[in-house]
């Protein structure tokens, strides 16, 4: 967090010391203050670990992007063929994630993607209940859900 | 080029808010439905506001735009797992091709207990926890 906010405050002085204020131009400084950022890392103990997510952030948010399109098309195929292709049922999904901070990102992150929904979480925060469209392939549908629950946990731990 | 860009965003866009309205009529269940209204719909609308902001290439504008496209993304998964969830537990059917379903078992309708499946007797107790009402 401090890493993110002292990389916004390096591409602002960038902004105001090169006086164009565009926002591509505050793009470049924050890249010039990530790079400052990755070069001082070993010496600040505050900024630990700061530019190795910078990278995840970024290929878990391509990660997502291209979950979203495919998943979309899918349902957008069984919408508007007229038999019903999909196989739609509640499974329980066990949670690595914790806090109850951990369970809503990895929920909402569930529910943002087409065939999933979730339901509820169980009272000892041990399983989500998931609606899912499409269970041909539940093992498949199973390991698709833990890399994503993993890829956003990396982000926050 | 850039209109080019442009006017397909703007059709996708379209056209998964059209695929979301269809899905609403077609489907057959409450839950099904969810599913098509909210994601396409969330997804048509970060085209269009993509397009939008592309079009007038204003700080101004694009600021708007990607707040709303974020703030769509924020709510949108929200209000589904709220209605879906009110839903289901209100007993709307579920459709009658519905493979499978591993959370009826585990609830208890008349102390809303929603068990995980996991339990041993150890943690199968109920543990009062600090934000329960009293």
């Amino acid at each position: 967090m401090t890493g993110a906010i002292w990389n916004l405050l390096l591409g602002l002085a960038w902004v105001l010391l090169s006086g164009d204020f565009t926002g591509l131009n505050l793009l470049v400084g924050m890249i010039f203050g990530y790079i400052a950022l990755l070069l001082i890392e070993p010496q600040v103990e505050s900024l630990k670990g700061y530019p190795a997510r910078v990278p995840r952030m970024i290929g878990f948010v391509g990660f997502f992007i291209k979950e979203l399109v495919q998943a979309n098309l899918r349902v957008a195929f069984d919408i508007l063929t007229p038999p019903w292709h999909m196989k739609p049922g509640v499974i329980a999904f066990p949670l690595s994630a914790q806090t109850e901070m951990e369970i809503t990102m990895v929920a909402n992150l569930i529910s943002l993607t087409p065939g999933t929904l979730s339901l509820d979480v169980s009272d000892d925060r041990k399983v989500l209940y998931i609606h899912a469209m499409f269970l041909d392939d539940e093992e498949e549908l199973r390991n698709n859900l833990k890399e994503m629950e993993h890829r956003a946990l990396e982000l926050f731990r | 080029m850039i209109e080019f860009i442009k006017g397909t965003l703007l059709i996708t866009g379209a056209s998964f808010m059209l695929l979301a309205a269809i899905g609403l009529l077609r489907l057959p269940d409450l839950l099904t439905r969810m599913h098509a209204t909210t994601k396409a719909a969330a997804l048509g609308v970060v085209l269009i506001m993509l397009a939008s902001a592309m079009h007038f290439a204003e700080v101004g504008v694009v600021a708007r735009s990607f707040a709303i496209i974020v703030f769509i993304l924020i709510t949108a998964p929200i209000a589904a797992h709220v209605i879906g969830r009110a839903g289901y537990f209100v007993g709307s059917r579920l459709w009658s091709g519905t493979v499978k379903d591993e959370l009826r078992p585990n609830y208890d309708p008349l102390t809303h207990e929603l068990k995980s499946g996991l339990e041993t007797h150890e943690n199968a107790k109920r543990h009062p926890r600090a934000t329960d009402p009293d």
